[in-house]
């Protein structure tokens, strides 16, 4: 047992108990289902954007891209000109495929003793396949969510619908998304958990993230194919949330309000949690320079003005005595 | 390395994504769709299962469970929670309450924006009136 994830479990149950006692038992459904979630979407944005105006105003003393092939030198040699930017299209190209595809993660290796003593590298490719799953499968399950926020709701998220639940298993249809979403969280959390090096390093800060989108995965799955609720009715409170017309139907369970609870705790939470990379790899220095590190000379921004006194002042001021001395000197006069 | 420009180009259409839902609707009162029942369903007074939540929940797993119970087991008697026998029919039990399909499920599921593939195969409306 591990206080780290113990913790974050703990946390995550906490706030279902929270939420459902809330609803359930003391009937706290306004605050619940419309002052948290606009409160919660006040801090996301406001903390977002600070945030981020905070890296923005952060002085980056050094260009530090990372590099992963050979720099524009010589026009006999080739450059990478993508892996090794030297121009702001290389540079845009370069974060594109970062943040689409986790180039950086793909190239991730695992240095592991074999055999005894022989030390050996492995490409490991698992992190970043899950980490892709998950983010793809997030990010889709999100926009399917969108039915929720939008009337009519747009012929790309029906079709969205559509591809998502293509399988046509059961009623209500199975949606791959959602189950690729929680296997892949399963796995980003497993691997904390059981790899040593991994526990060793890991807080109760990534766990908690863990815990909190499975909670709101497992409720949402919960909802779908267990116990069912009402969906029309939950549309009336979603759409009243963003017309700023709030009501609260009769009749919705007290898991709504869980996974709700859940969302609006996770959005809230973003902006002061690991979370933010998804703000922060665009001001990732090691990302988005150029190298052009040997084209120009840069000059840290908060240099102190330091007085100096050149060579050349010296000899000027010296020159005489110097010469009197007998000491060799650059100019005669 | 601060472009002041491009930081606050990217935090405009962040908090522009971010708050799509609010501005696609713009603010108008939607009104939930109103379903409407046919003279025969408020004669009926109840439908399959009485608790109209319920229904409004469930009616696809028990849909689910009245397919699965027609095709794979050969029976097509269904004894409802307040002891009324039904056919476990989509077309000839569901759409004879419930004719008015287009006033009545396809209204409901535009605003949920769920498209059931059951009228590929599935006669839509056997008798149907407004
Ligand atoms: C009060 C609104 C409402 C009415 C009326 C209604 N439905 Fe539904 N129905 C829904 C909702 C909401 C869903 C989707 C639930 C979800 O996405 O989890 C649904 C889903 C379904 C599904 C499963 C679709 C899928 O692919 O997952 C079927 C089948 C279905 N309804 C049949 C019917 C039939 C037949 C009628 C008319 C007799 C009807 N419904 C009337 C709200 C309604
Ligand atoms: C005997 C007639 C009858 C049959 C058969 C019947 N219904 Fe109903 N249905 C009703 C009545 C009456 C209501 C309104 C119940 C109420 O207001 O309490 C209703 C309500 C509903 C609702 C909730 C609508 C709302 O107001 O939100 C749904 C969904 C629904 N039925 C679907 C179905 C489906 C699916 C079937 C087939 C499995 C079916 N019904 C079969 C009579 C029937
Ligand atoms: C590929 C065509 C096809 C599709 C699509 C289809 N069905 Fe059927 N369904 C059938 C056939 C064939 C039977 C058997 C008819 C019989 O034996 O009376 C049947 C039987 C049923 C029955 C029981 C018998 C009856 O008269 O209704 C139910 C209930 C049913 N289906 C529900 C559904 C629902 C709900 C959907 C949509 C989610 C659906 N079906 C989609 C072909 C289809
Ligand atoms: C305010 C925001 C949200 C609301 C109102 C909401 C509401 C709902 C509802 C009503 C369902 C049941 C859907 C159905 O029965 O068809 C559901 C399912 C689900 N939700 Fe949410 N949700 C929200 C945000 C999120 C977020 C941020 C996630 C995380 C990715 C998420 C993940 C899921 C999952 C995985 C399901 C399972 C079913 C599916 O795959 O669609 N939800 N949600």
């Amino acid at each position: 047992m591990n206080i780290n994830y113990l913790a974050s479990l703990i946390a995550v149950i906490v706030l279902f108990l929270l939420a459902y006692v809330g609803v359930e038992a003391a009937g706290l459904r306004y605050f619940f289902g419309v002052l948290l979630p606009y409160l919660a979407v006040i801090i996301f944005i406001v903390g977002f954007v600070k945030k981020i105006v905070g890296w923005a105003k952060t002085p980056v003393p050094f260009p530090i891209p990372t590099t992963c092939g050979q720099q524009e030198t010589l026009s006999w040699i080739k450059p990478a000109k993508i892996d090794n930017p030297t121009t702001g299209f290389g540079v845009f190209v370069r974060m594109l495929l970062e943040i689409l595809f986790f180039r950086s993660l793909f190239r991730n290796t695992k240095m592991e003793l074999r055999e005894g003593d022989k030390l050996s590298y492995e490409w490991e490719k698992w992190l970043w396949l899950f980490a892709l799953a998950f983010h793809y499968s997030f990010l889709t399950v999100l926009l399917r969510h969108l039915r929720f926020f939008l009337e009519p709701v747009p012929g790309c998220v029906k079709f969205l619908e559509s591809m998502d639940g293509f399988l046509q298993i059961g009623l209500p249809g199975i949606m791959i998304s959602g189950i690729l979403l929680l296997a892949a969280l399963l796995f980003l959390l497993l691997r904390r958990i059981f790899i040593p090096q991994i526990r060793y390093i890991s807080l109760a800060s990534d766990y908690f993230p863990l815990f909190l989108i499975m909670g709101i995965a497992i409720t949402g799955i919960l909802m779908r194919y267990f116990i069912r609720v009402d969906i029309a009715g939950i549309k009336e409170l979603t759409i009243g949330l963003v017309t700023f017309h709030p009501i609260i139907p009769d009749g919705i369970g007290g898991l709504f309000y869980v996974h709700l609870f859940f969302v609006s705790v996770f959005i809230a939470y973003f902006p002061f949690s690991k979370l933010m990379h998804a703000g922060g790899i665009f001001m990732s220095p090691t990302r988005n320079l150029t190298t052009n590190t040997r084209a120009t000379r840069h000059i840290n921004p908060w240099n102190y003005d330091v007085k100096v006194h050149t060579y050349e002042e010296y000899e000027d001021e010296f020159r005489e005595k110097m010469i009197g001395a007998g000491l060799p000197v650059e100019k005669e006069s | 390395m601060f472009n002041k420009k491009l930081v606050i180009a990217g935090l405009i259409i962040f908090v522009g994504i971010i708050t799509f839902p609010f501005w696609f609707n713009q603010a108008k009162v939607i009104a939930p769709p109103e379903v409407k029942l046919t003279e025969r369903a408020k004669e009926a007074k109840e439908c399959v299962l009485p608790d109209k939540l319920k229904m409004r929940g469930e009616h696809m797993q028990l849909l689910d469970v009245w397919r699965g119970t027609v095709v794979r087991e050969g029976n097509r008697k269904y004894v409802g929670t307040n002891g009324k026998e039904y056919e476990m029919s989509l077309s000839n039990t569901c759409l004879d309450c419930h004719s008015n399909k287009a006033d009545f499920c396809d209204k409901c599921h535009e605003y949920a924006s769920v498209d059931p593939y059951c009228w590929d195969c599935h006669i839509d409306n056997p008798k149907e009136t407004k």
